[in-house]
């Protein structure tokens, strides 16, 4: 039993499921995020959290008191809106104390929430602004803000930084842990973007086609994808995914991979789970982070394996060059460390940390080592 | 090179300005004509000068046409008909706005089963032709009691009124964004809290747009005003037919013609007032933000 409980949660708009059965428990103070591409119904569960949108069947309960009757306003729940979704019609001021009016609170209490919210957001010298009157970050700040005085059991945030430009969406990111940090309040967050999921979250559901593919820490989810699609989701630049073949070798279950010049080359792979799969083809996942050169590679690794192959392209990037060849009929990336002399054209060792790599069944998708 | 395009564009702008003023004499000379002729005596009409500025400059046919002319039966002049209209035109008009909007409301930010199906009806009932509803609406008012009153043509033109100011909000609010709604309710505003509080302030345009279309429809309604009045709750426009109609006596044109102006007045009237909020209505679709 969490403190917010989402349980067996469908939602369908008529005979459409847009989202199958969830579970998630949350913690208190977790910081959940839930990513994944458009449309794949992160908002739709949200709202039914908010209590925007019923759930069609299932359950979610917050302090295990179950929400499935209770209106929005009686959930104890703050939420920041993609668009803000300030009052066009109202004062910043009149804004942030709208929600505690509607409240029956009091008014000296009202203007000491609104001054307390003012000064943590900086926003002090906009109180009497009207929305249209102000920058993208600044709406931001009210509508966290307005969030903010109804001291709720949970935040939900839908999508907060992606109107706002790059830089702006990096430090506003900062100020959202630092927040979460200091009120120890739980968070859900919906994103489509991977990296302010794992950089914010405590833990990640990442979501596709109205399924929950993976719930798991950043960690987890980065280094143990529960499938393909988590796998290429998260992570940038995302994870190389390609083809190889279960060989035995030596004694030694290794996978087989055909390289750009035509050639094979043999990679110990030794997982017990890969045995059942011997002669036949997997898919083999590793980050680019894990194939470099050869002094680049994880001296803590016991299973680096040189593999010689041809480099098709460079691509410095300041701090590393990712250098592309061609395995099992696909561009892999490889991060070498910047002062690596290397060209188009060469044949270069590539060194692979097996430690790192994952395979998964190429007709279900799924994890298999 | 330059000088010859330079008058030949002075050219094309002179023809064009010409012509735009003769569209526009040719559209206010009607105006002219009840302006001079409701201000001369009746003498220098009959005379044929129909086009001429008054020799005379009198007040008299307004007075008459206002307080003293035969309408039908009494000699009341068209003043309490000018009562009953705004007796009428203004609980109506407001109602079928305040309505329109609520309808507005609802149909797009708190969709229902059916909601478009309604929506559908209330579309059609603006393009039933009024000739049709004129027995069975006779017949309901009798039940009800409101026929031959004022409160009976209000009635009327608020049934007829709810299609177009329901389609006006409807539209204009499906571009409102939802999320301000459902930011609202997170809030704990309930449903009237928040069309008062968040909707109604930002609907300004569209309220012109409907007041003005409702106010003139409703005002120049003549079809509706004959069929469901009785002789003292009579809107202007049926007197304004009576006395033009009346046959006793010789035909007071000065009097008619300031008559007519009465009566068209107050439309005139809205529309200079609210004209910009108008065409700023009509384009808040189209032109965002
Ligand atoms: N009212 C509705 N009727 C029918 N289908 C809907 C409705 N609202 C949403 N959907 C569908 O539900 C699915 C999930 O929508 P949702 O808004 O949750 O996506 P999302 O993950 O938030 O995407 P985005 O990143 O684009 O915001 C979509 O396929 C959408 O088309
Ligand atoms: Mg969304």
């Amino acid at each position: 039993m969490g403190f917010l409980d989402i349980d067996q949660a469908t939602k369908s708009y008529g005979a459409v499921k847009v989202l199958h059965e969830t579970d998630i428990s949350v913690e208190e103070g977790e910081f959940l995020v839930l990513v994944g591409p458009s449309g794949c119904g992160k908002s739709t569960l949200l709202n039914m959290i908010a209590g925007l949108e019923e759930v069609t069947t299932g359950d979610i309960s917050i302090k295990g008191r179950s929400m499935n009757n209770v209106k929005p306003a009686e959930r104890n729940i703050a939420m920041v809106f993609q668009s803000y979704a300030l009052y066009p019609n109202m004062t910043v001021k009149g804004n942030i104390s709208f929600g505690m009016e509607m409240q029956g609170v009091a008014k000296e209490e009202r203007e000491r929430k609104i001054a307390e919210v003012a000064d943590l957001l900086q926003i002090g010298q906009l109180l009497d602004r009207k929305p249209g009157q102000l920058s993208g970050g600044q709406r931001q700040r009210v509508a966290m803000g307005r969030a903010l005085t109804r001291e709720p059991d949970v935040f939900l945030f839908d999508e907060p930084l992606s109107n706002l430009d790059a830089k702006l969406r990096v430090d506003m990111r900062t100020e959202i842990k630092k927040l979460h940090q200091k009120l120890g309040t739980t968070i859900v967050y919906v994103t489509h973007d991977q990296i302010e999921a794992l950089t914010l979250s405590t833990r990640i559901a990442v979501m596709f086609g109205g399924y929950v593919q993976q719930l798991g820490t950043p960690k987890e989810i980065y280094d143990n994808p529960a499938n393909m699609f988590v796998a290429g989701f998260m992570g940038s630049p995302s994870m190389n995914l390609f083809p190889a073949r279960i060989v035995k070798a030596d004694g030694v279950t290794a996978a087989e991979i055909t390289l750009g010049n035509g050639g094979t080359a043999t990679i110990p792979f030794d997982r017990p789970a890969l045995t059942a799969h011997e002669g036949r083809e997997i898919i083999l996942g590793i980050r680019p982070e894990a194939i470099t050169d050869r002094d680049g590679a994880d001296r803590n690794s016991n299973a680096v394996h040189v593999v010689d192959a041809p480099v098709e392209i460079t691509e410095p990037a300041g701090s590393d060059t990712f250098v592309v060849t061609q395995m099992g009929g696909k561009d892999v990336t490889a991060r070498f460390r910047a002062d690596v002399d290397v060209k188009a054209g060469d044949s270069f060792p590539f060194a692979f940390n097996m430690q790192k790599a994952v395979a998964f069944d190429p007709k279900t998708e799924d994890r298999i080592a | 090179m330059t000088t010859a395009t330079k008058s030949g564009v002075n050219m094309g702008r002179m023809v064009l300005y010409a012509a735009l003023v003769l569209f526009c004499i040719y559209y206010l000379l009607p105006l002219y004509v009840m302006v001079v002729n409701s201000l001369k005596p009746l003498s220098e009409i009959t005379a044929g000068g129909m086009m001429s500025l008054p020799g005379d400059w009198t007040l008299a046919p307004w007075a008459t046409a206002w307080s003293t002319a035969q309408i039908g039966v009494d000699a009341t002049g068209l003043k309490p008909y000018f009562v009953n209209s705004l007796v009428m035109v203004v609980p109506a008009v407001a109602l079928s706005t305040i309505l329109g909007a609520l309808n507005g409301y609802v149909l797009t930010k708190w969709e229902f089963k059916g909601a478009t199906l309604i929506f559908g009806l209330i579309l059609f009932g603006c393009f039933i032709p009024f000739q049709m509803v004129l027995i069975p609406m006779a017949r309901m008012l009798g039940l009800v009691g409101l026929a031959g009153s004022v409160w009976g043509l209000v009635f009327v033109h608020l049934v007829y009124g709810i299609g177009f100011s329901t389609l006006y909000f409807r539209n204009y609010y499906a571009a409102f964004p939802t999320e301000l709604v459902r930011a609202a309710q997170i809030d704990g505003a309930g449903f009237f809290t928040i069309f008062w509080r968040i909707l109604l302030p930002s609907s300004g345009p569209i309220a012109v747009v409907c007041i003005i279309w409702q106010f003139t429809n409703i005002w120049n309604d003549f079809l509706f005003g004959a069929s469901f009045s009785d002789f003292d709750s009579q809107p202007m426009t049926v007197a304004l037919n009576n006395l033009v109609q009346s046959s006793t006596g010789v035909k007071e044109y000065n009097v008619h013609f300031a008559g007519a102006i009465m009566a068209a007045l107050p439309t005139l009237l809205v529309y200079i007032v609210a004209g910009r909020y108008f065409v700023r209505g009509l384009m808040a679709g189209s032109v965002k933000g």
